[in-house]
């Protein structure tokens, strides 16, 4: 009957939730002006971050780009360390250095995010390639944009991983939009996937807002990858459902004016959480308490999340010149 | 008496001697199993640690490099080699934005222990994309060591010490360096990054030079001590940290100073060590600061030409009777 063990659906449905749960809390502090820091939400493409990350050990590694809070939390990065780097605190996972566009959580794999487009991939092939050297057995991913297949970075990173098989796992999200500009603006053809081609890596598109086909696929990739074979390339077709940055939508008629009404809507309704959500429920492997239950504590951990990072210090004054170097 | 060896042989020794102590050191870039690349520099080291170790890569700079932070960000200590500096442009997002900015962005939970051996090679007409010396550059951003060896003894310490370090460093050599022999321990040392050295003690005037143009200083410093001028020849060593107490100790003794840089003047490494005298020594100038750097220009290809833009001990010598002309 069911493939999978209803612990695991229960736990990919509580990332995605957590991953929800946790973006979308920052809308009112941003428009409060409590939270500064460029916030680019993950909101709508929690299934990627969740599915792969699920196919992954902690020793396992992974690289992120400006839209990483789903990949930090994903692969197992504290939620109360996240906050508090949002509100540029102490206590946040970079103590308040990096903020939202360099989350970063090493001591579970999770070993930096940056939004210089592209610029962690060749990155994540240099921790491949400290794995292969280091005859360990894991494997890194490397998130990025279909924005990223702009830059030149990322091909000569193809080739270099193929030519040396090593184990990493390119993982575009394809949300349609780089910044502002649609991807068909953006290149003469819809064939991301086949950008690995011609590089001997195999590619897949999936539907990147079905957690289970990204975890089928991510699963198939990892081991693919950890056994020697090389790297692959998948291209997860998602969409943002807020805008590039910020709480905003970018519908078209508002200020920042570029997706169409009916654009947005037809992409509400392939929402990755509710759709896992109904899927649970009608193949009862959860039922609506147990889903009510769950949304409640993740609620609850996420207001704790907030309520502390207030409360948190600042980093001293004095401290600013500190991590310039490593002492 | 002391062993000697080559430059060359020296960073090479340094190579080998770090693979063998550390399992996490390993050297990758372009050509380093082809000879006409980097000399002598690579010899035996593909042969002793095999090509998982020693990794020759396509002209990929960009992602070559951020191969090479990605790996230590994830504990590794690679050498990433760019036997032209040039070239290195094409890798300018891995190492300023990521590596420099990495340890500081994480709140100090990161480090990046790489080494970006970046080669001046320049002269014989190979004009202006094969002959820059960039130091300047790299010197204005935070979070990245820069060091530029002079001597074999130094050429081998420190390189030893860059791969040791747990930052990034630039670790700059100039080929025009690599054919001198001079006396080098066998044994695995290290020259402290960010401590100069004095190579003349003198007391008229203090000569500041990095890299090549610390062997044009002291030839300088000969001619001029026939003219009865005791000038102080300061080798940097390490251009970030830079050694600021013994540049002050020197200046406040001979209240003269000349700056000898291989880099272009603007905003190059002799302004900044111009600026830092002058902010913080003032009152101990008895001139004005000369700087003996290549004009801002980018190198030409005719030797006719490359003669006059290459700065020599003779320009040095005219600049430190400059500064004792007031």
């Amino acid at each position: 009957m069911r493939r999978y063990s209803k612990d695991f659906l229960e736990s990919l449905y509580r990332t995605m939730v957590k991953i929800r749960f946790c973006d979308e809390s920052f809308v009112e502090p941003i428009i409060k002006k409590e939270v500064r820091c460029p916030c680019h939400l993950y909101s709508g493409e929690e299934a990627i971050a969740t599915g792969v990350c699920a196919a992954l050990n902690k020793s396992d590694y992974i690289f992120g780009n400006h839209r990483s809070h789903g990949h930090y939390i994903a692969k197992g990065g504290s939620i109360k360390k996240l906050v508090a780097e949002i509100y540029g605190k102490e206590t946040g996972c970079a103590h308040g250095r990096g903020g939202s566009m360099h989350v970063c959580a090493p001591e579970i794999g999770m070993l930096g995010t940056a939004p210089i487009v592209a610029a962690t991939i060749s990155l994540a092939v240099g921790s491949a390639l400290a794995s292969k050297i280091k005859k360990e057995k894991s494997i890194t991913v490397s998130f990025f944009g279909d924005g990223a297949t702009g830059e030149g970075v990322l091909y000569e990173s193809l080739n270099f991983a193929s030519l040396k098989k090593l184990p990493i796992i390119f993982a575009c999200e394809n949300n349609l939009y780089s910044t502002h500009m649609p991807i068909k603006r953006c290149r003469p053809a819809n064939n991301i996937f086949e950008i690995a081609k011609p590089f001997s890596i195999p590619g897949y598109r999936v539907d990147g807002n079905n957690i289970l086909e990204v975890y089928e696929v991510a699963k198939k990739s990892t081991e693919f990858a950890r056994s020697g074979k090389g790297p692959v390339f998948i291209e997860f077709m998602t969409y943002r459902l807020r805008g590039h940055v910020g709480p905003d939508d970018n519908i078209q008629g508002a200020h920042t004016d570029i997706r169409p009404k009916s654009e947005i809507e037809k992409w509400l309704k392939k929402d990755p959480v509710r759709n896992f959500e109904k899927y649970l429920l009608k193949n009862k492997i959860l039922k609506k308490e147990r889903i009510d239950s769950i949304k409640y504590i993740i609620k609850k951990e996420i207001e704790e999340a907030h309520i502390f990072a207030k409360k948190e210090p600042y980093p001293e004054e004095t401290e600013l010149t500190n991590y310039v170097f490593k002492e | 008496m002391n062993r000697k060896l080559q430059y060359s042989l020296a960073i090479n020794e340094a190579l080998h001697q770090m693979m063998e102590l550390d399992n996490s050191v390993f050297l990758i870039g372009q050509g380093v199993d082809s000879p006409w690349y980097v000399g002598n520099t690579a010899r035996g080291l593909l042969e002793r640690f095999g090509p998982e170790k020693i990794i020759d890569t396509p002209v990929s700079e960009n992602a070559i490099t951020g191969a090479a932070v990605g790996a230590a960000i994830s504990g590794m200590r690679p050498v990433i080699v760019h036997p032209r500096m040039d070239f290195m442009m094409y890798a300018m997002d891995p190492i300023i934005n990521e590596a420099a900015n990495w340890h500081y962005m994480s709140g100090g939970t990161m480090s990046v222990p790489v080494v970006f051996w970046g080669i001046i090679n320049r002269g014989s007409e190979q004009a202006a994309q094969h002959s820059q010396a960039l130091q300047g550059m790299f010197l204005h951003i935070p979070g990245l060591k820069i060091v530029m060896p002079s001597t074999p003894y130094d050429a081998k310490g420190l390189l030893v010490a860059s791969i040791q370090d747990d930052n990034p460093v630039l670790y700059i050599d100039d080929r025009w360096l690599y054919g001198i022999i001079d006396e080098v321990p066998e044994e695995i040392y290290t020259v402290p990054i960010g401590k100069g050295i004095i190579r003349r003690n003198g007391k008229d005037a203090t000569i500041v030079a990095t890299s090549y143009m610390v062997g044009e200083a002291i030839k300088a410093a000969d001619e001029l001590k026939k003219a009865g001028i005791d000038a102080e020849v300061i080798d940097m060593r390490s251009l970030k940290p830079m050694d600021k107490d013994l540049l002050f100790e020197s200046i406040r003794k001979t209240g003269r100073l000349v700056v000898a840089d291989g880099g272009w003047r603007t905003c190059g490494v002799a302004s900044e060590i111009s600026a830092l005298v002058s902010q913080n020594l003032f009152k101990y100038l008895k001139a004005p600061i000369q700087t003996v750097t290549l004009p801002d220009t980018p190198a030409p290809a005719s030797s006719i030409l490359e003669n006059v833009y290459y700065p020599t001990d003779k320009d040095i010598i005219v600049a430190v009777k400059k500064v004792l002309e007031e």
